[in-house]
Parts: structure tokens; C-alpha cells; sequence
């Protein structure tokens, strides 16, 4: 009993610790910004492998997610005779809910690892201790642009998926299951909302890259410089994020959609 | 220790500097003079924290008691920002070499150029392939740094440590495991870039002859202390059973071939208890 | 750094392609389209009870979307419901007898205002009020008055 209140005490200390670290290394990484802005071509690299090599696996996830919305609703509404509204239940799910959620959990299994792999390799081989030697701050040259590039990907990777998924949709509903195209678009337009759905949808996709981006790059920056200590980060990376996610979607869509 | 006679020429001083990890003292109350255009070398056994000093000498860990000077500065009361003007003048080599594993090798020598100086590429250029031939590698400026040896990443690393032409580098174990012809390159070089760039150089090394070989001076330290020091003839000849047990590589001395631990026998005849206890306990978890 | 200008490229392509997804959302998905682009006119119509009609809901004639419901309010003095539309400026010639009524698409479908011409030579402006309007079928209403006919015709039989 006793060592589980032991056990229990130093668990807390040691995460209160670790979120203190982690909002000074957030607060660093913003105010790294500043200097990094300058240099878009330190931002533009990142885009790259945080955004572009994340393109093909957010697509094509988005085409099939889309594709199951369309089969899945269409027969669930078919009993109902409602089949027109299918067009509005693939809109809304996927633009409210899987858009942002599935995007960022892919993104932080995709880019999300690979940053904390990365960032966790470079301290393991002194190259963020060398650069600090050379009087360059790791935290701005390597992480701040890392950071801002993840952040900017994210909304668009989540656009990307939702819009593909609601091709995808139309593709089985109206081209397989012979749903009307003109009341796939119509119904979906006339109650689909550009603040209430799109707008909190894109902010939702923006939370989650700021989170997502950020634990990434701290776990990263925080390993144990060994090679287990760069395994077990980016496990922590991708569970953390992970809940982190869910928990906030969760919170995102009370205060959203809460008073409807 | 008499510290006060070097201490008008000296570039880098340490003063009754301590420093723990843990409940484990790393340094107990040592002082050490680096002086201006020498080569001076810190030997020791793996694990007496050598790296930890040139760590403590860079700024980059904090000590718990004593100070260390550079060039009239002390480095732990320093500024962020004055302490980064500082760094720019001071080169670390580090063990693995510590290149960017993202750029090739010309980017790694011109980064530190980019970051520091609005030098246009030409002269940039100049400058990368200057540092490149001063270590023998204009050949190599494309590969990248996982296509390098050992040796030729230290060599590059040295590059760019001397890219912003600083006063001094410390160089981190720069000769462990490397063969003997990169190790006489390296010997070479350091010993070179010393005499015509008018350098200070700090050696962390526990390469006995080839430290001895260039040095103008050498700290021998073991457990957080300093147990020996003076030029490489008088550390040869020194008296002390322990300066001479690391200089002559013997097995047993004052510092035992065994970790201690407790008397081997009883623990042999403990073994059978304790084991049942222990997998008794990975069983809980 | 290899490779640079490749790179650029894709992350253009990248950055284009997001934001067509988004512009696409906006456009495509949501209704913002229609209120960016046109002019509308406002017309006023009221109901006995509006039902479930909302805000933005759908206002259309032979089928066609032509505008939408801009608000719903409560006339405290008659105790109907005042529902003001915007209708596309492009038409014009609506005629002033037109009747409105609350339908719904389908069964379980969103309610909409339904407009059925009349043959009058004036045409609704801006401002104007259609006069002649029929309220939402509320399906519990019907429901309810259905299952109580049956009921009484059960018992007449009964007798």
C-alpha cells in the first residue's frame, strides 16, 4: 500500500515536471519564430516531410473512409427512405469529426514519429549539443521551423482528407448505389454551415496540429540519448498524441456543438 | 598546485570547480590552467567525466561550486547572448563529430558561416573550401555524412569547428577508434592547426602516446581529482604508482581490475538466496 | 539539401492542393457560395406554425432552390410566426398571389419553404409580403389525429 502511494507521488511529480518542461520547451519553440520567419526555407524543408511525405497516406486513408461513409450510411439511411441525405451524413461526419481526428492521428503516427525519431537521433549523436557549441540554438535553427511546418500541414492534410472522403462518398453513393447527385450536393449544402461546421472543423484541425507538433517535438527533444531511449519517445509520441486528440476532441466538440 | 605562475597566460581557467550528478561527485574542488597557443591535455580513465569538463568549460552544464574563465569571462555568469558570442569563438570537436546528418559535407563546414555571418555564397564558398584543404577534403565536399569514415567525419567536424576561425577548440577523445593512419592524420592536423592558426587546444584523451606526442602540458585525473600533471616528460617520470599505471597500461594497481563489490566468496555463497528473492520480485512487476 | 527544387515543387503542389480542400469545404460543401455571390431581396411570409423550419433552411419553387430563410421570429400581437426569406435577385418576376407552405424532403427530411405561383401581373419586391400561407404538416399532429380516428371509428364498430 505504502509503495503504491509512492509509487503514485512520483508518478505525478515526475509528469508535473515533465509538463512544466514541456511548456518552457513550447515557449522557447514560439519565441524561436521570430527568427526562423525570415528563413522560409528552413520552413519549406520541413513542409516537405512533415507535409508531403504525409500526402499520400492522409488521401488515400480519406478516399476509403469516404468510400465506407457512403456504403455504411447509405444503408443505414436506405431503411429510413432518406437515402438523399446521404450527401449530408458523409459532409457532416467527416468535416465535424473524422476530418480533423483521423487526420491528426495519422499525422502524428506519420510525421509525428518521424520528428521525435529524428529530433531523438540528433541529440543521441550530440548534433543538437554541437550546434549549441557552435552558438546556434537548437531550439530555433532545428525545432521552430519543424514546429511551424507541422502546425501550417495539419488544417490542410485535415481539408485534404475530409474533401477526398466526401468524393469518396459520392463515388460509391451516387456512382454505385445510384443516389441522386444533385440531392448528394444539395442536401449537403443546404445543411452543412460554414461557421458552425467548417470553420470549427478547420479550428479542430488546427488544435490538433499545435498538440500533435508539439509532443512530437518534445518527446523528441526530451529523450534519453540512447536508442532505446529514441524507441521508447516516439511510442510515447504516438500514444500521448493519441489521447491527447481524442481527449480534446472530445472537449472541442462540447464547447462547439454543445448548445445545438 | 601552483596555478598562479601560468595564470597571467592563461586563455581558460578553472577554479576549485566541483560538479555532482546524482548523489555521484564527478569533480571535487579541481583547478586547471589552460594556457594561450598550447596544447594542453586532459588524460584519465573512461568515465572520470572528461567530456563533463569540456561540457563545464562550454557553458553548457552548470557547476556546483567554482568557476571557469575564459578569456577573462566567466562562463556561468554570462548572458545567453553573451555567452553565444562567447561559443562563436570557441570550437568543439566532438567524439562522433556531431555533423548534421540531414546536409552533405560542404553545407556542414558553410553552417556555422550561414548562421553566423550575411557573407555572400561566393565568399562563403572560399571560406568552406579553405577549411576543406586545410584537413585534406576538398575531394570529399558532396558525400554526405553517413557515406564518411570515422576518421574523415572528425576531420570534417574539425572543419567546421575552425570555420569561424575561433581561438580555441576542445577536442573530445579525438583519436579513439581510429586506425593507425587517421589516427596520424589527426595527430598531424591538431598538432598543425595549433602552430599556424595560433591556437589554444584543450585535448580530452585517454590515448597515452599520441596525446604525449603533440602536448605541451597534460592534467592526469582520476576520480575527481587532479593526481598528476606537468609537461609529458615529467608525467612520464612521475612517481606517483597511479600516473605511472595509466601511462604504462598495466591491468592491476591503484586503480583495481575489479568495480568494487562486495568480498567475492560470500557473495557466490549468497547467490542462491537472492535469486529466489529477485525473480520473486519480477514476478510482482 | 538535395534535390531543392523538386522539393519546392511538391510542397507548392502540396500547399495548392490543401488549400483547394479548403476553398472546396467552404464552396462545395457549405452553402457559403450562395451568400457571397448573389444579390438576394427579402420577403416576409406568415405561418400559423412554422414547424421545424430553420434558419437557412431551403426556399424553393417547382423543385429549385431560389433562396433561403434568413430569420424566424414570433408576432406577439397575431401569435404567428414571421418568416423572412431572401430570395435571389435574378428573380423577379415571382408574382404577388404566390402561396408559400412548409413541406419536408422525404419522410425524416429537412422542412423547406415551398413556393407555388400565382397568376397575379404584380411581382413580389423587396419588402413585400405573400399573403396566402400554409403551415408545416407537424407529423406528430397527424400522426396523432390519425391514431385517434381509428380509434373512434373502433369504437363506433364496437357499438
Amino acid at each position: 500500500m505504502m509503495q503504491l502511494l509512492q509509487y503514485l507521488g512520483r508518478t505525478t511529480r515526475a509528469s508535473f515536471t515533465k509538463l512544466g518542461r514541456g511548456t518552457f520547451f513550447l515557449l522557447h519553440t514560439l519565441a524561436g519564430l521570430g527568427s526562423i520567419l525570415p528563413r522560409p526555407r528552413l520552413i519549406l524543408n520541413q513542409m516537405y516531410s512533415v507535409g508531403v511525405l504525409s500526402f499520400l497516406i492522409i488521401t488515400i486513408s480519406g478516399l476509403f473512409v469516404g468510400m465506407v461513409l457512403g456504403l455504411q450510411g447509405y444503408y443505414i439511411l436506405s431503411d429510413f427512405g432518406a437515402e438523399e441525405t446521404l450527401g449530408v451524413m458523409v459532409a457532416a461526419s467527416l468535416v465535424r469529426e473524422l476530418g480533423p481526428v483521423v487526420t491528426a492521428l495519422l499525422f502524428a503516427g506519420r510525421a509525428g514519429s518521424a520528428l521525435t525519431a529524428e529530433i531523438g537521433l540528433m541529440k543521441a549523436t550530440e548534433q543538437l549539443s554541437g550546434m549549441e557549441m557552435m552558438a546556434v540554438d537548437p531550439i530555433k535553427r532545428i525545432i521552430s521551423p519543424r514546429f511551424l511546418a507541422g502546425f501550417l500541414s495539419m488544417p490542410l492534410l485535415a481539408a485534404l482528407f475530409s474533401m477526398i472522403g466526401i468524393l469518396g462518398g459520392l463515388m460509391v453513393g451516387v456512382g454505385l448505389l445510384g443516389v441522386d447527385e444533385g440531392a448528394y450536393w444539395s442536401q449537403m449544402q443546404a445543411s452543412m454551415d460554414f461557421h458552425d461546421d467548417i470553420v470549427n472543423g478547420v479550428i479542430k484541425s488546427i488544435v490538433f496540429g499545435f498538440v500533435a507538433t508539439w509532443i512530437a517535438l518534445f518527446e523528441g527533444y526530451d529523450t534519453i540519448p540512447t536508442s532505446e531511449g529514441v524507441s521508447r519517445a516516439t511510442t510515447r509520441t504516438v500514444v500521448n498524441s493519441a489521447f491527447s486528440i481524442l481527449g480534446l476532441d472530445f472537449i472541442l466538440t462540447a464547447l462547439m456543438f454543445g448548445d445545438n | 598546485m601552483d596555478n598562479s605562475v601560468s595564470s597571467q597566460n592563461s586563455l581558460v581557467s578553472v577554479h576549485n570547480l566541483s560538479f555532482s550528478r546524482g548523489n555521484k561527485k564527478i569533480f571535487d574542488d579541481i583547478s586547471l590552467e589552460f594556457e594561450r597557443g598550447k596544447i594542453t591535455a586532459i588524460m584519465g580513465p573512461s568515465g572520470t567525466g572528461k567530456t563533463t569538463l569540456l561540457k563545464l568549460i562550454g557553458g553548457q552544464l552548470f557547476p556546483s561550486q567554482g568557476s571557469v574563465t575564459v578569456d577573462g569571462q566567466n562562463v556561468h555568469r554570462l548572458r545567453r547572448s553573451e555567452l553565444y558570442n562567447l561559443r562563436k569563438r570557441m570550437g568543439m570537436l566532438f567524439q562522433s563529430g556531431a555533423l548534421l546528418t540531414d546536409m552533405n559535407v560542404y553545407d556542414n563546414v558553410a553552417f556555422p558561416l550561414r548562421e553566423h555571418t550575411h557573407l555572400p555564397e561566393s565568399m562563403i564558398r572560399t571560406l568552406v573550401l579553405m577549411k576543406l584543404q586545410a584537413v585534406g577534403l576538398r575531394g570529399a565536399r558532396n558525400m554526405m555524412p553517413n557515406e564518411l569514415s570515422g576518421g574523415m567525419a572528425r576531420r570534417i567536424a574539425l572543419a567546421r569547428a575552425i570555420a569561424l576561425d575561433p581561438m580555441m577548440i576542445m577536442y573530445d577523445e579525438p583519436f579513439t577508434g581510429q586506425d593507425p593512419i587517421s589516427m596520424g592524420a589527426l595527430v598531424h592536423l591538431i598538432k598543425s592547426l595549433n602552430n599556424t592558426l595560433g591556437l589554444t587546444s584543450i585535448i580530452v584523451s585517454h590515448d597515452v602516446h599520441e596525446t604525449a606526442a603533440i602536448a605541451d602540458y597534460i592534467y592526469v585525473l582520476s576520480e575527481g581529482k587532479i593526481i598528476g600533471e606537468g609537461t609529458p616528460k615529467e608525467i612520464q617520470q612521475s612517481k606517483s604508482e597511479w600516473v605511472q599505471q595509466f601511462m604504462t597500461g598495466a591491468a592491476d594497481g591503484p586503480v583495481h581490475f575489479h568495480y568494487p563489490a562486495t568480498d567475492y566468496v560470500d557473495d557466490l555463497l549468497l547467490s542462491k538466496k537472492r535469486s529466489g528473492r529477485v525473480s520473486k520480485r519480477y514476478g510482482q512487476l | 539539401m538535395q534535390h531543392t527544387s523538386t522539393q519546392d515543387t511538391l510542397v507548392g503542389l502540396f500547399v495548392a492542393s490543401g488549400i483547394v480542400g479548403l476553398l472546396f469545404l467552404a464552396l462545395q460543401v457549405s452553402n457559403l457560395s450562395s451568400f457571397i455571390k448573389e444579390d438576394t431581396y427579402t420577403v416576409t411570409a406568415r405561418f400559423e406554425n412554422s414547424g421545424g423550419l430553420k434558419v437557412k433552411s431551403a426556399v424553393s419553387a417547382a423543385g429549385v432552390k431560389i433562396g433561403q430563410v434568413s430569420a424566424i421570429n414570433f408576432d406577439p400581437t397575431t401569435y404567428e410566426s414571421v418568416v423572412e426569406m431572401h430570395i435571389n435577385a435574378k428573380y423577379t418576376t415571382i408574382p404577388d398571389d404566390t402561396s408559400a407552405s412548409i413541406f419536408t424532403a422525404g419522410l425524416l427530411g429537412e422542412q423547406y419553404v415551398n413556393l407555388v405561383p400565382g397568376g397575379s401581373e404584380d411581382y413580389l419586391k423587396n419588402g413585400s409580403a405573400i399573403e396566402i400561407t400554409q403551415s408545416a404538416i407537424i407529423l406528430e399532429k397527424v400522426i396523432g389525429q390519425f391514431l385517434f380516428k381509428s380509434a373512434e371509428e373502433k369504437a363506433e364498430t364496437k357499438k
